[in-house]
């Protein structure tokens, strides 16, 4: 079995456009929650979303390229560009041939669908744009991925609802693992917010008006997100070989199915997953000392996942911390688990832990320490990153500071 | 409007139960009548659409919205209410 470590990070989020934005704002506990801004915003009930602002595409991308990227490939290539060229990788010859791309996303390109459905159904028309297909489809953004960067190897594309970009990291570390590839871009990419995608969420009547708050008796609802992350895992020998830097090791990765209820989280599941993260990269409870939560803000979320922690950790519980990024970013959906790697990555590497902001009050069923509020420094060698799909689809990742 | 109400409402929370009509009573939650939280989702929604109002609900937080789901009499009135403030 190879080592695995991650050599490179990009992203676009709602609270910053590259990775030393972001960092800044998860160690001030920044919101990047907002009035949501786009057409027909003003017929929605839910008025507020971490949207990526300041973005502007025709700085970023040619007119040929917009014609073919939905924002949430726009996204996913801007994160990518930025991972590689941390990572300092140049593919070619037998890198290229060997190395790939696999990318979560549980809408795929929802702007697209949202305004060919538009121009068909409001507008009457009878004609769509004509690449309305390669632009729509979940797998558009790791397909480019490959293109710009000449990646040959494996390809693939995820969706698990909110675990997609968990599962589709959890896939590239067991494929670097066995040395399928000794090189994988792996992250998740969304882009949902638009009229027709936040109608949708508001049917479930699980959104809040206000704010996200995990873990506060005050919570009321999750608040939805954009944006993308996107890393480069590579074998560690490699890595080593051309002197690279290295930001964290991938220990463990587990998935496992509710095969319960379609929306309901299950405590059991959740567990499992945790314990199988745990089993897999060789930790005890103790060695962990921070768990980015999945944290969606949401009751029957926030309970179990506590419930959960604690059924695995035990008294371990006491001593470790947990938060949910959410609380500042929003649920990016697919790419949730990418954006909070990063705060992952953050722990380990700068002894800082990301903030649950938000927070006014306990709630009695998540007597966790939740970083309410203010980031803390705090030395972690091992933490976790959860993610818990809607389908009962759960996926949990495992990291360790640098070799 | 009274009775049109009632009887609407009972019909929408019969279809989501499973049940027949006769027996959604007043005094029945939506829990005796093997209601879970989707099916109050749903059941909020037909309501929403049958009266042409905006039920203030979150799953999250049925307890609060000022709209009480406790029982199917509590139901009732709570739609009339917002079926009357939507006539004012």
């Amino acid at each position: 079995m190879k080592r695995v470590v991650i050599t490179g990070q990009g992203t676009i989020n709602p609270l910053g456009r590259d990775v030393t934005e972001t960092l800044a704002a998860m160690r001030e506990g920044a919101s990047g929650i907002g009035p949501l801004d786009f057409r027909d915003a003003e017929r929605l009930s839910v008025g507020i979303g971490g949207q990526v602002k300041d973005f502007a595409p025709e700085e970023l991308f040619d007119r040929q390229e917009l014609a073919l990227y939905d924002r949430f490939t726009q996204f996913a290539l801007i994160a990518a560009r930025e991972a590689v060229a941390q990572s300092g990788l140049e593919f070619r010859d037998e890198l290229a041939a060997r190395a790939g791309v696999v990318l979560g996303t549980a809408g795929g390109g929802v702007n697209t669908w949202d305004e060919s459905y538009r121009t068909v159904y409001e507008a009457g028309k009878n004609r769509v744009h004509p690449f309305t297909v390669p632009r729509l489809m979940n797998n558009a953004a790791a397909s480019h991925i490959s293109m710009q960067f000449g990646l040959r190897g494996p390809g693939w594309s995820v969706a698990t609802a909110c675990a997609s970009s968990n599962h589709a990291m959890g896939q590239a570390f067991n494929l670097v693992r066995a040395g399928g590839a000794p090189v994988m871009l792996a992250g998740g990419a969304e882009a949902m917010l638009c009229f027709g995608g936040v109608k949708a969420w508001e049917g479930l009547r699980v959104m809040s008006r206000e704010a996200c708050r995990p873990f506060s008796a005050t919570r009321s609802g999750m608040v939805m997100g954009e944006g993308a992350a996107v890393f480069v895992f590579e074998e560690l020998e490699h890595a080593r070989a051309r002197g690279a830097e290295i930001l964290a090791e991938v220990v463990g990765f587990a998935m496992t199915s509710d095969a319960a209820d379609i929306v309901v989280p299950s405590r059991a599941g959740a567990a499992r997953a945790i314990a199988g993260a745990l089993a897999d990269g060789g930790l005890a409870p103790q060695d962990v000392g921070y768990i980015n939560a999945h944290g969606t803000g949401t009751r029957a979320n926030d309970r179990t996942e506590c419930a959960a922690i604690a059924d695995v950790f035990g008294a371990a519980a006491d001593d470790l911390m947990i938060s949910s990024t959410k609380s500042m970013h929003g649920h990016l959906i697919g790419a949730t688990g990418a954006v909070e790697l990063l705060a992952c990555i953050m722990a380990l590497g700068e002894g800082v832990i990301a903030p649950t902001i938000g927070f006014e009050a306990p709630d009695p069923e998540c007597p966790l320490d939740v970083v309410p509020n203010v980031a803390r420094e705090a030395e972690v060698s091992a933490v976790l990153s959860n993610a818990f799909a809607f389908g009962g689809l759960n996926a949990v990742l495992a990291l360790r500071k640098a070799p | 409007m009274a009775q049109e109400v009632e009887a609407k409402v009972r019909a929408i929370i019969a279809e989501q139960a499973g049940c027949d009509p006769a027996e959604v009573t007043p005094d029945s939650s939506p829990e005796s009548l093997g209601m879970d939280s989707m099916a109050l989702v749903e059941t909020v929604f037909a309501i929403e659409e049958a009266f042409d109002i905006e039920v203030p609900f979150n799953a999250n937080t049925p307890e609060e919205g000022g709209f009480d789901i406790t029982s199917v009499g509590a139901i009732i009135r709570a739609v009339e209410d917002l079926v009357r403030e939507r006539a004012a």
